[in-house]
């Protein structure tokens, strides 16, 4: 792989950049590899170069029915955050954090982290209550956070009117090494990095059916044929409860549709990312200029990567409260994307009852931010049979009633 | 943006009018229930890109829960009933059919 | 340069002059006009700088399409950025400036990456600014978030002056775009008898066709367009079942036929205060899309020069406000119909230097006409460069189908170019509308077997005219008549008994394809060819793209941003996808397009957010004693939908000063309490006990009548959710109060439950929470103020402790519960709403000689954990059961079922390790910080500290003098006595013991008082 620089931009200038070589490739599968993965989203990219990089298994093939990084990776708002209150929560978004601040030097690739630093606002006695917890929980996580106020918030949010005559603005709970970071360049740097290391990333190439010998699974049928595998790995997010029915096991997953929007650019004006989650939304500022806006999810099952504009206007509204200077800027472009929610709104990374046959999903709204320990965990589990990061994210839990409950600390999850 | 039509009052009710309460016709597990039945019951859902029936509720409407045949792919809306039933009217389910020839099984589950 | 003409000019009125500003000067302009045609008209061809390099760039369209003309328009609280020019329609005393430029227009410092655009290609940004690390946050991001954001940012405190309001309409036919096919699809729709809305984007109806099709010079019915417009609108003007509107763009199609559309009711009227923008919400049987074509640029090298303009644009400021976009204008050309540019120009005696047509094949009609006329006409030619810095100055021809070879240089001022047309698709394709590549227009139109489809299954968006491929006047007028009919039809309306319309048919010679100028343009040349002129797109980086293996349609936009501007890429999209096809070597269809989102084009905040917005905004409910304490300056919190007196400063008394007197005045006398908030459901029918038992955890048909009990309710989860005091107020009726926020979701559990597992049970739910005002009498002498009032024998045993009673206290009708949250002496009283002021202000009255005074909820949390009781929400979060806060006793014990039972049984439920509620005492009488844990020894196994506890509620008790909390802990209840240390966020380690959570009166002889 020729390694990205600015040097070698300057090389390629005085070719006119006839001279840079594909970021990836995109190789027929072969007969059967070492590890199947299904899904070259983000976790699943990231699951195969931490397969590659802590545990030197390359002989890996990451099958997309569709294009890379197509999905939920890029159509997030791009926060990184991990200011979770339950410790399993706090270790693997922290896990995520701490290598996304390195991602960049690790990939070579600029996936563009930013840790501008994330602000969750505290607009009730309670949410002051919730998040003077979280701060608490944190501080013995390993997870920088401190819960600040009004001031402190009108200094780092300038745009914010703190006394809204609904809500006014009580604190904030403050992570200064949150951000964001841009989605696309996450899954195109795992995906360079995974393809040098010679792994196969095949697009356009569904999965139909998955093979099993003695309980045991073996490989998988697809479009372009069978292709065998010791171990697979399902990362498919919303669709991984038609994977699971193929492998014979059942997920408690829904389906359902989150939507977010952006303004046209406009020059810097926010530094750092706000979330409101007593009105349900949530903001920040692009490197290009365009306010990135989030909120809350539909609640009926949806395929459609459309949800319903009412969430929207909610999400516009309570903004506009927020930050009133928001009423003559535009909205641009509103999209949706399909999130996958389980029974305690935290992700599945998980032993199934096919043996070897591994499943990572159920990252509901919050999947972007935990790329890379996600990666990192499903890698370790896939790799070794356990992980301590992804213990708690069990299948089992379900049956146990040992939940991962996130909703204690903030009603919408982003 | 859904549009359903209310068996009880008949009102064609705009989505912001509803409540969605997830899938229909499950069936209750009760303290006699083994732990991988009960684990099935809360949480384990068909969730289908296809044919979906699923529980309404006219929140701010008349208040009545109802149940909707849906495809979660198209939006297509094959009809609603009323709550009290443990499964779908043959005449939807007849519905489905004409529509959704490819599809397996026409229960609710 | 471009000039106003000294006649022409449908739109304006040039007896009425306009003068408004442009970077500080003072420019004239004639109402009618748009900010971009008085632009034109002052020949200010120079309006602002692209997003990425900063290139100087003039107005390329006159629609919405424009991705060069963006301005910041107004200021201060009017300020709005990236308004686009072309669609300002100009007013006396417009203020405007130039974007993304320092220091000002004609001199940008930022032109230097212009410069260096050989280093900046797509994607530059993935491959470097990666050392050293620090530098991505501190130097670099901040440097590129400078130079790029296209527009001003507001003033930070800005405060927009204007009002916007939603407006719902339900219709049969919705027609978006006024042009001849939709007004012709309203007249048929419409004569049918259905409920029509026809909407136009421009202030103006008849769309292109007035500007286009030989100049305007067609007919339909053998009367002239531009007057059949006029006439038809008549029509429509007196079918009462009709509405048109102008300025009124339809924004977004979403499912089950809901549209959006966006109504610019002020933004030629400016004034502050006044209705601004007004959204359309819109349920419609049909949606007609007839919605135009739009011209595509042609990519040839210095395409971006201020000068080059659309042909249809050309022809839309000569038209319509006469204004000749230069003196010697080149036209350029793939198809016939920028042949109509020239011809106009030459009509209005503008030298026309050239019509250079890139095609070979067969000339038409109109090459023939040129030469009649005696224009130049080069065939096969190209452009291979352009003269000129700031403005186009000349061009060299080459041959089309060469390698840029220049062939000669002609001297001209603008270029007006067409590389066909491409149907405006988005609001077809919204809602799940497909595409179908015409292979003959070459273009993406509406695939018409692949509808998006409504609720019912049936296909539902109709395209028509050049939105649905249809480019002639004649085609479009037909089509227009055939989807009105259809769309009436298919909803019941018989409207086949009208004539269709016929226009006057053209022949037209076949388009030829130039995707890049010229075909075998050395990369050179691609480096200089604009795909994207607002994000700096060029035919290089989508080549580029495809190099790099992003193959998807999707990586090449995201990767190059094309398309990804305010513009979302309506002149760019087409081109840039076969720019891509042409690289990949595979058919355009192959590649498809992305996905079409709403909105059309941008749509302001506020008209999102509607009218409701400031006070309207969520709305506070209120209790009947509200007002009273708005006077009284209780200071509020939220609660739910409520807003509760969180306590009651008296003068300059502190928050906690206040909650303190509070406290002592009702734990020593008597305090007052607005518990109106409270849920209260009644449940009712010979099934009501039955029902309360499985949503309660304890037995509730065994309570008799005029007793209370205490209840949890929990989820089928097991969760505890909520808790309250049932009263059993006759044999078939309960009373369920609930938690402040739980009202609404409890009874829709309730409701739930009943309708959908136990339907067959004859049981009733009423919420009556609003029905009632509830006031809680506290304190040692709560009875005597009572009695003070009057009418009802509320004695220790006519009354006792959990009971409740009727009768008529002080006159009123009212239902008495001795109930107590805080472990004094205490009724709650509930009375009509209507009453409950005047019953406030009576036991104001009567218990003056004791002090009485109202307290807040910060009191009555004090309170309740002072006596042990738990708070939902506090010490419960979703994670508890009851079992974890010592409430077993409320868990009726022989009930085969209730709601939670089962999952109760799981093995993490009965787990021993589970942390447990306790009360929790400093060692030093301070407050333990809220939500402080409890540290065990040493790390967890994913690294991080051990904790055994946490607290869940703590405040400092005025009745104590002391810090007193509640907790979970580890096996809490077995371990009493054990120090427990705490670490604060502080940087301080509190020290606890474990003790029981009843602080206060625990042998409960105050409230049995």
């Amino acid at each position: 792989m020729k390694r990205y620089s600015a040097f070698a931009i300057v090389r390629e200038a005085a070719r006119h950049h006839l001279g840079w070589q594909r970021a990836w490739t995109s190789p027929e599968p072969r007969a059967s590899y070492d590890v199947v993965i299904v899904g070259a989203g983000g976790h699943g990219l990231a699951t195969a170069y931490y397969l590659g990089k802590n545990f030197g298994i390359t002989n890996v093939a990451i099958l997309e029915k569709g294009w890379l990084g197509g999905g939920n990776t890029g159509r997030n708002t791009t926060i990184i955050r991990s200011n979770y209150l339950q410790d399993p929560s706090a270790a693997i978004y922290e896990k995520a954090r701490s290598l996304y601040e390195t991602l960049s030097q690790d990939l070579n690739y600029n996936v563009m982290f930013s840790p501008r630093g994330v602000m969750m606002l505290a607009q009730t006695h309670h949410e002051v209550r919730g998040y003077e917890r979280t701060a608490h929980a944190n501080a013995l996580q390993g997870v920088e956070t401190e819960f600040i106020s009004p001031s402190r918030v009108k200094e780092l949010v300038p745009i914010i009117r703190l006394d809204g005559p609904r809500y006014p603005v009580l604190g904030a709970l403050w992570q200064p090494r949150g951000g964001t970071a841009r989605h696309d360049a996450v899954a195109w740097g795992y995906a360079r990095a995974c393809s040098d290391m010679g792994m196969h990333i095949i697009q356009q190439c569904e999965v139909t059916g998955i093979r099993s010998e003695a309980g045991r699974v073996s490989g998988v049928e697809t479009s372009k044929g069978a292709i065998g595998c010791n171990r697979l790995g399902l990362v498919a997010s919303g669709h991984s409860g038609v994977l699971a029915e193929m492998a014979g096991f059942r997920l408690p997953l829904e389906s359902v549709a989150l939507q977010a929007l952006v303004s046209e650019p406009i020059k810097p004006i926010m530094d750092v990312v706000v979330m409101a989650n007593t009105v349900h939304g949530y903001m920040s500022q692009s490197d290009k200029g365009e306010m990135v806006i989030g909120g809350g999810a539909d609640g009926f099952n949806n395929y459609t990567q459309r949800g319903s504009f009412h969430h929207i206007e909610e999400t516009v509204r309570a903004l506009v409260e927020t930050f009133p200077m928001l009423s003559r800027l535009k909205m641009l472009r509103q999209w949706g994307g399909i999130v996958d929610m389980t029974g305690d709104r935290s992700p599945i990374l998980s032993k199934t009852p096919l043996d070897g046959c591994f499943v990572n999903c159920g990252w509901g709204t919050g999947g972007f931010k935990a790329i890379p320990g996600s990666g990192w965990g499903m890698a370790e589990l896939m790799a070794k049979g356990h992980s301590p990061l992804t213990e708690a994210f069990s299948l089992a839990r379900f049956r146990e009633g040992r939940f991962v409950d996130e909703s204690v600390a903030a009603g919408v999850a982003h | 943006m859904l549009i359903l039509n209310c068996p009880y009052c008949g009102e064609s009710a705009d989505e912001t009018e509803l409540a969605p309460g997830g899938e229909a016709h499950l069936r209750r597990e009760g303290p006699e229930s083994q732990d991988e039945a009960f684990e099935s019951y809360l949480f384990h859902r068909s969730n289908p890109k296809g044919v979906h029936f699923e529980r309404w509720r006219h929140a701010f409407g008349c208040g009545k829960w109802f149940i909707a045949a849906r495809c979660t792919a198209t939006l297509e809306v094959f009809g609603t009933y009323a709550a009290q039933t443990s499964c779908p009217p043959q005449e939807i389910v007849d519905k489905i059919s004409e529509r959704r020839p490819d599809r397996r099984g026409a229960s609710g589950s | 340069m471009s000039t106003r003409l000294k006649s022409g000019g449908r739109r304006i009125d040039r007896s009425r002059p306009v003068t408004f500003s442009f970077d500080g000067a003072r420019l004239r302009g004639y109402r009618g006009d748009t900010l971009a045609s008085a632009l034109l008209a002052n020949d200010r061809m120079l309006v602002g700088r692209s997003f990425k390099y900063h290139r100087p760039r003039g107005i390329v369209a006159s629609g919405s399409e424009e991705p060069n003309a963006l301005v910041g328009l107004e200021e201060g609280d009017l300020f709005e950025p990236n308004q686009r020019a072309t669609t300002t329609e100009l007013y006396d005393g417009l203020t405007a400036r130039s974007q993304n430029r320092w220091p000002s227009l004609s001199m940008d410092f930022g032109a230097v990456t212009s410069r260096l655009s050989r280093v900046l290609p797509a994607g530059f940004y993935y491959k470097t600014f990666l050392r050293p690390r620090s530098f991505w946050k501190h130097v670099y991001e901040p440097l590129i978030r400078r130079s790029a954001g296209l527009g001003y940012a507001p003033n930070p405190e800005a405060r927009d002056p204007d009002r916007y309001e939603h407006f719902y309409l339900h219709v049969d036919v919705l027609i978006v775009g006024g042009g001849i096919a939709g007004i012709q699809s309203a007249l048929a729709a419409g004569r049918a008898g259905a409920r029509v809305l026809l909407i136009e984007q421009s202030a103006h109806w008849g769309g292109r066709s007035p500007a286009d099709h030989s100049g305007g010079k067609q007919s339909v019915n053998n009367i002239p367009v531009d007057k059949y417009v006029d006439e038809c609108l008549a029509e429509l003007g007196t079918m009462p079942h009709v509405q048109c509107r102008t300025r009124t763009m339809g924004a977004g199609v979403y499912d089950h036929g809901y549209v959006l559309a966006y109504e610019r009711v002020g933004d030629h009227l400016p004034g502050e205060g006044a209705l601004r923008h007004r959204l359309w919400k819109i349920r419609t049987g049909r949606i007609i899309t007839a919605t135009g074509a739009i011209e595509r640029p042609i990519a040839f090298p210095g395409n971006d020069l201020p000068g080059v303009m659309l042909a249809s644009a050309a022809r839309d400021y000569l038209i319509d406000f006469g204004v000749s976009m230069g003196k010697h204008p080149l036209v350029l050309a793939n198809n016939d119909s920028a042949y109509e540019t020239a011809f106009l120009l030459q009509d209005q005696g503008v030298d026309v230097a050239a019509i250079v047509d890139a095609r070979t094949g067969d000339a038409g009609g109109v090459a023939q006409e040129a030469v009649e006329r005696g224009l130049r006409v080069i065939r096969g030619g190209g452009v291979s460069s352009v003269k000129g810095r700031r403005r186009v100055e000349g061009v060299t021809i080459c041959d089309q189908r060469g390698a840029g070879t220049a062939l000669e240089e002609i001297s001209c001022d603008a270029i007006a170019m067409s590389g066909g047309w491409s149907p405006a698709v988005h609001l077809w394709s919204h809602s799940g509308g497909k595409l179908t590549w015409d292979a003959r227009q070459f273009c993406f139109r509406p695939d018409v077997d692949n509808s998006a489809r409504g609720a019912d299954g049936a296909p539902y968006v109709i395209a028509a005219g050049a939105a649905s491929g249809e480019m002639t006047l004649a085609a479009a007028v037909k089509d227009g008549h055939a989807a009105g009919l259809r769309a009436a039809a298919e909803l019941g309306y018989n409207g086949a008994a009208q004539s269709e319309p016929v226009a006057t048919r053209v022949e037209e010679a076949a388009i030829e394809p130039v995707w890049i100028m010229p075909s075998q343009a050395p990369v050179t040349l691609r480096e200089k060819a604009f795909l994207d002129f607002q994000n700096d797109v060029k035919v290089s980086d989508v080549e580029l793209a495809a190099r790099e293996g992003f193959e998807s349609v999707e990586h090449a936009k995201r990767y190059t941003t094309l398309g990804m501007a305010t513009d979302q890429g309506k002149l760019s999209n087409i081109n840039g996808i076969a720019i891509l096809s042409d690289a990949l070597g595979r058919p355009i269809p192959q590649t498809g397009t992305t996905t079409f989102r709403p909105p059309y084009t941008p749509i302001s905040f506020g008209s999102i957010a509607g009218s409701q917005t400031g006070p309207r905004f969520l709305p506070i409910r209120r209790t009947p004693i509200q007002d009273w304490h708005e006077e009284q300056g209780a200071y509020f919190e939220p609660v739910g939908h409520w807003r509760r007196p969180y306590c009651y400063p008296r003068g300059d008394e502190s928050h906690s000063d206040a909650v303190a007197r509070e406290i002592l005045q009702t734990r020593n006398h008597v305090g007052l309490l607005d518990a109106s908030t409270l849920g209260k459901i009644v449940v009712k029918g010979p099934d009501a006990g039955r029902l309360l038992d499985m949503l309660y955890t304890g037995r509730m048909s065994t309570l008799k009548p005029g007793r209370c009990r205490y209840g949890l309710m929990c989820s089928e989860n097991g969760f505890l959710m909520d808790d309250g005091v049932v009263a059993r107020l006759d044999e078939e009726t309960f009373l369920c109060h609930t938690t402040t926020g739980g009202a609404d979701h409890i009874h829709a559990h309730m409701e739930d439950w009943l309708q959908t597992e136990w339907w067959d049970w004859k049981v009733y739910t009423a919420n009556l929470t609003e029905q009632f005002a509830q006031i809680a009498v506290v304190g040692p002498k709560s009875r005597e103020v009572l009695e003070r009032l009057g009418g009802m024998n509320l004695g220790r045993d006519a009354l006792p402790f959990m009971g409740w009673c009727e009768g008529m206290l002080a006159g009123i009708s009212a239902r008495i519960f001795r109930i107590s949250f805080s472990g004094e002496l205490s009724y709650e009283i509930a009375v009509a709403a209507d009453q409950g002021i005047e019953l406030w202000e009576k036991f104001l009255a009567a218990g003056q000689d004791f002090g009485i005074s109202p307290y807040g909820t910060e009191a009555l949390h004090v309170m309740r954990a002072e006596k042990g009781f738990i708070m939902i929400g506090d010490e419960t979060d979703g994670t508890v059961i009851p079992q974890d806060l010592g409430l077993d006793w409320a868990i009726a014990k022989g009930k085969d079922d209730y709601i939670g039972k089962r999952a109760q049984m799981r093995s993490h439920m009965i787990d021993p390790d589970r942390w447990k509620l306790v009360g929790l005492e400093t060692v030093d009488g301070s407050v333990l910080p809220e939500g402080a844990y409890a540290v065990a020894s040493g790390k967890t196994s994913i690294g991080q500290r051990a904790t055994q506890g946490r607290v869940t509620s703590s405040y400092h008790s005025p009745t104590l003098g002391r810090g007193i909390a509640m907790g979970l802990v580890l096996r809490g209840p077995e371990r009493m006595g054990d120090e427990l240390e705490f670490p604060g966020t502080d940087g301080q380690v509190y020290k606890a013991r474990l003790v029981s959570p009843v602080f206060y009166n625990p042998e409960g002889t105050k409230q049995d008082a």
